[in-house]
């Protein structure tokens, strides 16, 4: 059963690339699933850049949708990982280029033949996110402990019901541990308990994130990242695995934390 | 919100004041309520009441919060403060 997951978030800048990414690239690398990663940011492509991938580039998902050239010829293979694709986005054009029926298309035609289909959605709430979120079967939305990722994200939650999305999970991500035990970062619970949705799992701020951007390496692949290891848990929660909020995602809790964790706030896969 | 306001702000962690911020936030988002909604509900509402009292139009307070139902559950309410200058005589019939 292959799948269309599209990661959203209504606020730029709290991380839906960086997100696609490492679970695309986790999927592919750990798990030996078939994952085409597809960058639906027309005119703001990023996905590329944050895989290294941007050399390689020589059609888009506008050229496919418009049948300019074969679904086939647009997929990037990243020849670090096996099984792993880029559809990358039109630089040049608007959100305008193509319309959800097509992008439905598309990832009907995709699910033949890959086991996921990750959409790097933009930010917003206009078509851009419309055409994202057409074609997709599930949705995660990326937020950070701030007042206006976690309002944005509660307008994503809202528009997504409309769209007939069931239990969208949610994504926490640059949570700062020291400022969570100092109470001067929103945590986990408060999150969870704002939004009223699922979590699938918590990235903490992570410098390797930054140089790993630079390099255009996904820090999932990189073991001493701690970063990299919320976004390996995550893989296997989507995956069906059964796996507790770690101790590091949950970052030094107290005794009276632990016990919540221990008792109720368990991420639990679907 | 009123016990933030007891102990004062400086007593309060960021984080609390972030969270009450967006519950209040999220009511009015999730409603689709507008100020120019809520005004339209107080100057009716003036309009109606002021056939029974004298009230100060100044002071009066529309405001949409929330309200615990039962256990756990809140729910979004409308909550208004009018504050009376003087019943009419109409009004003790």
């Amino acid at each position: 059963m292959s799948e269309v997951i599209v990661i959203t978030s209504g606020k730029g800048g709290v991380g839906k690339t960086t997100t696609t990414a490492n679970l695309g690239t986790g999927l592919a690398l750990y798990k030996q699933k078939k994952v085409v990663m597809l960058d639906a940011d027309i005119g703001l492509r990023n996905l590329d850049v944050v895989m290294g991938l941007e050399n390689r580039i020589v059609y888009d998902l506008v050229d496919v949708a418009n049948g300019m050239c074969r679904l086939k010829q647009a997929l990037i293979r990243d020849k670090r990982f096996e099984n792993l694709y880029l559809m990358p986005a039109a630089q040049t054009k608007d959100k305008t280029a193509i319309t959800p029926d097509q992008m439905k298309k598309l990832c009907q035609d995709l699910k033949k033949d890959y086991d996921y289909i990750l959409i790097d959605c933009p930010a917003g709430i206009e078509q851009g996110f419309k055409n994202a979120v057409a074609g997709a079967d599930k949705a995660l939305i990326v937020t950070t402990p701030e007042v206006s990722a976690v309002r944005d994200a509660d307008r994503i939650v809202g528009l997504l019901e409309a769209a007939g999305f069931e239990d969208p999970k949610l994504v926490i991500n640059r949570l700062r541990p020291d400022m969570v035990k100092r109470g001067d970062m929103m945590d986990i619970d408060d999150m969870i308990d704002v939004l009223a949705i699922e979590l699938l799992g918590v990235v903490p701020e992570d410098e390797k994130i930054v140089i790993s951007t630079n390099r255009g390496e996904p820090a999932v692949a990189d073991e001493s990242s701690k970063a990299g290891q919320a976004y390996r848990n995550m893989i296997r929660r989507l995956e069906g695995e059964e796996m507790p909020l770690m101790a590091m995602e949950n970052i030094e809790p107290s005794f009276m934390d632990k016990l919540r964790i221990f008792f109720g706030l368990k991420a639990r896969a679907r | 919100m009123d016990f933030l306001k007891i102990f004062g702000r400086e007593n309060v962690s960021s984080k609390d004041i972030a969270k009450e911020r967006l519950r209040l936030i999220l009511v009015h988002d999730r409603a689709n309520v507008s100020p120019k909604f809520l005004e339209m509900i107080k100057s009716q509402l003036i309009h109606m009441i002021s056939d029974y009292m004298e009230i100060d139009e100044e002071g009066l307070e529309v405001k949409l919060t929330r309200m615990e139902k039962d256990k756990d559950i809140t729910v979004p309410a409308l909550v208004a403060n009018i504050p009376i200058k003087k019943v009419k005589h109409l009004a003790k019939i």
